[in-house]
């Protein structure tokens, strides 16, 4: 047993939170972070005061300065440790594997990791921000950075629209059976086709979602659950991250990310290899990404999504039921938590759409246009 | 009076400007031979603050392209449908940048010529094809 596969099982996720999602006007980030913060103490049934450590990814649309202690503030916590990690949509998981490492050094004991932003009540104004000295050619926006990747999988791959296509639909048809979901629409290959293209080649439906919400997780050992009652505690078997960095023209290839690294060393720490996997949480800010992420995890050949998933492969009723919940295509485009959330109902038994006999869930994150990624497993809650 | 986007020229990327200002796209190279844009004070690869600049020839081959059909900016309203194109130098370094033709005869690996246009107070490099 290695320093890494001596972590399997040993942290867990102690309890979920979060606000509603979709458009929710008039509330602070601090506000739905806080909601959500209450949210998940409820669900672990622990007292605020056990908290020492509060962890916050930093919310996209309004990077404010010492935003982590302002939270901690409002909540009145003084925590042994925290502060806002800005790394995308990869922060959740590395802030739950920061958490893990600071309890693993005595640090703090009871850790709370969590996200709020309101880019669809407030600005969206970040989403469609210059990208650098390149605005002098009209380069603006996170999306077209996605479209650069989607077009040149196109080029390599002969991927064509219709496999997009069936990527969106697996977590459309999911989230529009999820009450809880932003868009309630399943989609349609016709509708997908049809859709506009304010940025081509993505079409609207290759887009996520923009999203007002909070979530939270509370993240302690094991041991330290079982001493304090927690009554639904889901562990985490494994846990890897990868960062490419790069901007997309100095990346070497736009096709492959770390993922690859991320999925590796989360597959390590677990013990598991792709096959034994059973459910899967799939970033899918962009069809492309969550396309990307199941080849470079092993899944599925490169190139072949098309062929690999079809006859509902990722579907609530298929080999292998993706994005459960409806992903950042349906559910809501909170950049990863949501994920996270939706592993951990799998993992307890209580998810809506349930995949029955699950024993594991997989989850990705990812962040920028593909610069950061995380890979967390999770295994079956009191198992 | 709508403001074109403007570089934020530096010590470390005012050559760069300067030469386009000639009519020339230059890219670094360190004293280990790797070449990269754009300009930076070390080497990505080796860290060596050791650096040279050299005059690329001006063919490249376009990778990847987007396509606008909605302005995200005031000072390109007048250009849609624009494309915003990934091309590989002859020498290897990478650019973003556009190609002067229409939109439906872009084509992956095309061969690409530089062409220096003014914009405003800029020059800047684009490419066209190349059909020598």
């Amino acid at each position: 047993m290695n320093e890494l596969t001596k972590m399997r099982g040993k942290y867990v996720i102690a309890g979920i939170g979060h606000t509603d999602y979709g458009k929710l006007p008039g509330r602070s980030t601090i506000s739905l972070n806080t909601e959500a913060c209450k949210s998940a103490l409820i669900d672990a049934q622990i007292e605020k005061s056990l908290v020492d450590a509060l962890f916050v990814k930093v919310p996209t649309s309004a990077k404010e300065f010492m935003y982590g202690q302002k939270l901690a503030e409002a909540m009145g916590m003084r925590p042994k440790l925290g502060g806002s990690w800005d790394q995308g949509g990869a922060a959740n998981m590395a802030l739950i594997s920061n958490a893990m490492s600071a309890i693993e050094t005595g640090q703090c004991e009871v850790a709370l990791v969590c996200y709020a932003d309101n880019p669809r009540s407030g600005s969206r104004q970040v989403y469609a921000r210059p990208r650098g000295d390149d605005a002098v050619y009209g380069w603006f926006s996170t999306a077209a950075g996605y479209g650069l990747i989607h077009r040149r999988h196109m080029i390599e791959f002969g991927t064509k629209p219709e496999d997009f296509a069936q990527f969106a639909m697996a977590s459309r048809r999911h989230g529009a059976l999820n009450p809880k979901a932003q868009l309630k629409v399943p989609l349609s290959l016709e509708q997908y086709m049809n859709a506009p293209m304010q940025i081509e080649p993505l079409r609207r439906d290759d887009c996520c979602l923009v999203s007002d919400g909070g979530a939270a997780l509370v993240i302690m050992s094991e041991k330290r659950a079982r001493a304090l009652g927690v009554p639904n505690p889901v562990p985490i078997l494994g846990l890897g991250q990868g960062q490419t960095s790069a901007e997309l023209h100095v990346r070497e290839s736009l096709t492959s990310t770390e993922a690859v690294v991320s999925a590796k060393t989360a597959f390590q720490m677990s013990g598991f290899q792709p096959k034994d996997i059973d459910v899967i949480q799939i970033y899918d800010c962009f069809t492309v990404a969550g396309m990307m992420t199941l080849e470079d995890y092993g899944f599925c050949p490169k190139g072949q999504f098309g062929v690999w998933s079809k006859g509902g492969y990722l579907e609530i009723d298929g080999a292998l039921p993706m994005n459960t919940s409806g992903g950042l295509l349906s559910e809501t485009g909170m950049p990863g938590l949501q994920l996270i959330i939706e592993g951990v109902r799998q993992m307890r038994g209580v998810a809506n759409l349930q995949v029955s006999k699950a024993r594991n869930c997989l989850i990705s994150n990812q962040g920028g246009t593909m610069h950061t990624h995380a890979t967390m497993i999770l295994g079956r809650c009191n198992d | 009076m709508i403001e074109f986007p403007q570089p934020d020229i530096t010590d470390t990327s005012r050559p760069f400007w300067d030469a386009l200002n000639q009519g020339d796209l230059l890219f670094q190279e360190c004293e280990h031979h790797h070449r990269w844009l754009p300009f930076r004070d070390f080497c990505p690869t080796c860290l060596s603050d050791k650096l040279t600049v050299v005059k690329a020839c001006g063919r490249a081959k376009l990778i990847s392209w987007v396509i606008y059909n909605t302005s995200m900016h005031d000072a390109f309203k007048n250009e849609l449908p624009y494309n915003v194109s990934l091309v590989q130098l002859e020498e290897g370094p990478k650019m973003m940048t556009n190609i002067l033709i229409p939109n439906e005869e872009l084509r992956a690996e095309m061969p690409l010529q530089l062409r220096v246009v003014e914009r405003g107070d800029l020059k800047l490099a684009k490419f066209v094809p190349d059909f020598n």
